[in-house]
């Protein structure tokens, strides 16, 4: 082979490489401008770990917006009982449990045209609704119960949720304890402000009197002993702007893998 | 033999002692750089599933077969090593430190890149021809004869001849094969089955092995096979020659023939 047909082969090849190196730089631009208009990025989608955090969020969420969790026969509940790790109890709770939890209440702000406050005894003169599914901890461990709670759409839906709202931003009565979920998730019907077990008031290990429910998320997304939800559209604003305190310490946003 | 040598692509003797003289499109490399890119990839990957996999076992060292298993049901089995969990009951006075946050964002992230990857590289495979040239047994290997010798010098640990520098032989086109076709998208299945979320869209997935934790607990077997794999996939590359397979690998040029490691 002479150097001259080598020479033009190889200025071929770096010509076609050069197209395709800007072909495919307009089209991971063109991707990521998606991406953020249809809400497929996660709040923690910054740092070396952000590429792989994008594309399970973004491709879970485009398969999954309206699945439904595996519901289970009542059958499947799992019978022992199981271990379930809770910080100590702070003196607030242990305050409002010796009043049977009647004082506890349920704040929901921000961008919704009623702002309001929610007993127990209110949550439950909504119409009850109840799922059997299973709890996955990231751990490895599991466990199928009967949930009972209101939809958390129905109690959004009350407060008339403004339409620019993004996220619904949930808080616990632990400290630094809070998370928050896209709208796709706060209004998927098997998302339940959850307040009984298995034919019982939720125990106060399963993060009774109320705890978030989001069968398609893994345990830790599930937060027990919910006080507060905040509608809004951007995350930045609360924490670190991870969009919720796990990312601070280290565990995705998005648990739904 | 002399099959197996009028087989081998270009000869080793034809390749110019200082390939850097002549422009490298005129030497037709081992491994194409196409198969040598996806191969480091793939093994930085795998190495980054391994080690946050390990990480992630050791959070709830216990395995059990069908939907649900905790640490009050009975596990199939468990594996006697301390946990990174408190509440696990493993028989140590003292609790690991408790790694799973970047050890989920790695794996996943490996997961990603390495499915992606391997990707490219199973469709490059039916349409470069490689699948049938290189990974299909030859007709002549299809016998019962061809198949006891190619394992009778496995187990001799006997070196492969020059001509195995440029082809696969049976046991070796038969390990990978297994690995592409069968263990890779068996490891992938058995994750995905794990994700509460994929599952709710693609519920087979998952109740099709029988439950979600038996999904993890296949998914722990198969990757022990890969584990199994790789290690045999090591020691070979050693035996054959660790410097003129790694060569190859590395630059596409196997070097000398009669190099020795």
């Amino acid at each position: 082979m002479s150097d001259l047909s080598s020479r033009k082969l190889s200025r071929r090849k770096l010509i076609t490489t050069g197209l395709a190196a800007t072909a495919g730089a307009a089209g991971l631009g063109l991707a990521a401008h998606l991406a953020q208009k249809y809400g497929l990025v996660p709040p923690d989608h910054r740092g070396i770990y952000g590429l792989g955090e994008t594309l399970t969020y973004a491709s879970q969420r485009l398969l999954t917006r309206h699945s439904l969790a595996r519901e289970f026969s009542s059958s499947q509940i799992s019978k022992p009982p199981f271990a379930n790790q809770i910080e100590p109890l702070t003196d607030e709770f242990k305050r409002l449990q010796a009043g049977g939890f009647a004082e506890w209440r349920l704040s929901v702000n921000g961008m919704v045209a009623r702002p309001s406050s929610f007993s127990l005894d209110q949550l439950k003169s909504y119409p009850s609704h109840t799922q059997i599914t299973m709890l996955q901890c990231e751990e490895g461990w599991s466990y199928i119960a009967e949930w009972v709670g209101v939809p958390l759409s129905r109690v959004l839906d009350v407060v008339g949720v403004l339409p620019q709202a993004k996220y619904v931003v949930y808080f616990s009565m632990e400290p630094d304890t809070w998370d928050s979920i896209d709208m796709a998730d706060a209004l998927h019907s098997q998302t339940f402000l959850t307040y009984g077990m298995n034919g019982h008031e939720l125990p106060v290990g399963h993060g009774g009197p109320l705890r978030m429910r989001l069968p398609r998320q893994l345990g830790y997304k599930n937060v027990k002993f919910i006080t507060q939800l905040t509608v809004t559209d951007d995350l930045k604003k609360f924490g670190k702007g991870l969009g919720a305190a796990a990312p601070e310490f280290g565990y995705a946003w998005y648990a739904g893998i | 033999m002399a099959e197996l040598e009028s087989l081998g692509a270009p000869l080793a003797t034809s390749v110019p002692a200082s390939a850097s003289s002549v422009p490298a499109t005129t030497v037709t490399p081992r491994h194409s750089l196409f198969v040598r890119v996806t191969h480091w990839i793939t093994t930085l990957c795998f190495f980054a599933l391994l080690v946050t996999g390990a990480e992630l076992v050791i959070s709830h060292p216990r395995f059990y077969w069908g939907e649900t298993g905790n640490d009050s049901t009975t596990p199939l089995f468990k594996l006697h090593i301390p946990s990174s969990r408190s509440l696990v009951p493993s028989g140590y006075s003292y609790v690991l430190p408790d790694q799973n946050g970047w050890s989920r964002y790695l794996h996943f992230q490996s997961a990603w890149i390495v499915f992606l990857t391997g990707l490219l590289y199973v469709i490059s495979l039916f349409f470069s021809g490689r699948l049938r040239k290189n990974l299909f047994p030859r007709r002549a290997d299809l016998s019962w004869r061809a198949f006891s010798s190619s394992i009778a010098d496995h187990l001799r640990f006997k070196r492969p001849n020059v001509a195995e520098t440029w082809s696969y032989n049976l046991l070796q086109q038969l390990a990978y094969l297994f690995v592409i076709f069968v263990l890779f998208p068996l490891v992938i299945w058995t994750g995905l089955a794990m994700s509460p979320a994929f599952v709710s869209a693609f519920p087979l997935t998952v109740t099709s092995l029988g439950g979600q934790q038996s999904a993890r607990t296949l998914h722990f077997f198969v990757s022990l096979a890969l584990l199994l794999f790789l290690l045999v996939h090591v020691a070979m590359v050693f035996l054959a020659g660790f410097t003129s397979r790694m060569r190859a690998m590395i630059t596409g040029r196997p070097g000398t023939p009669t190099e020795r490691t």
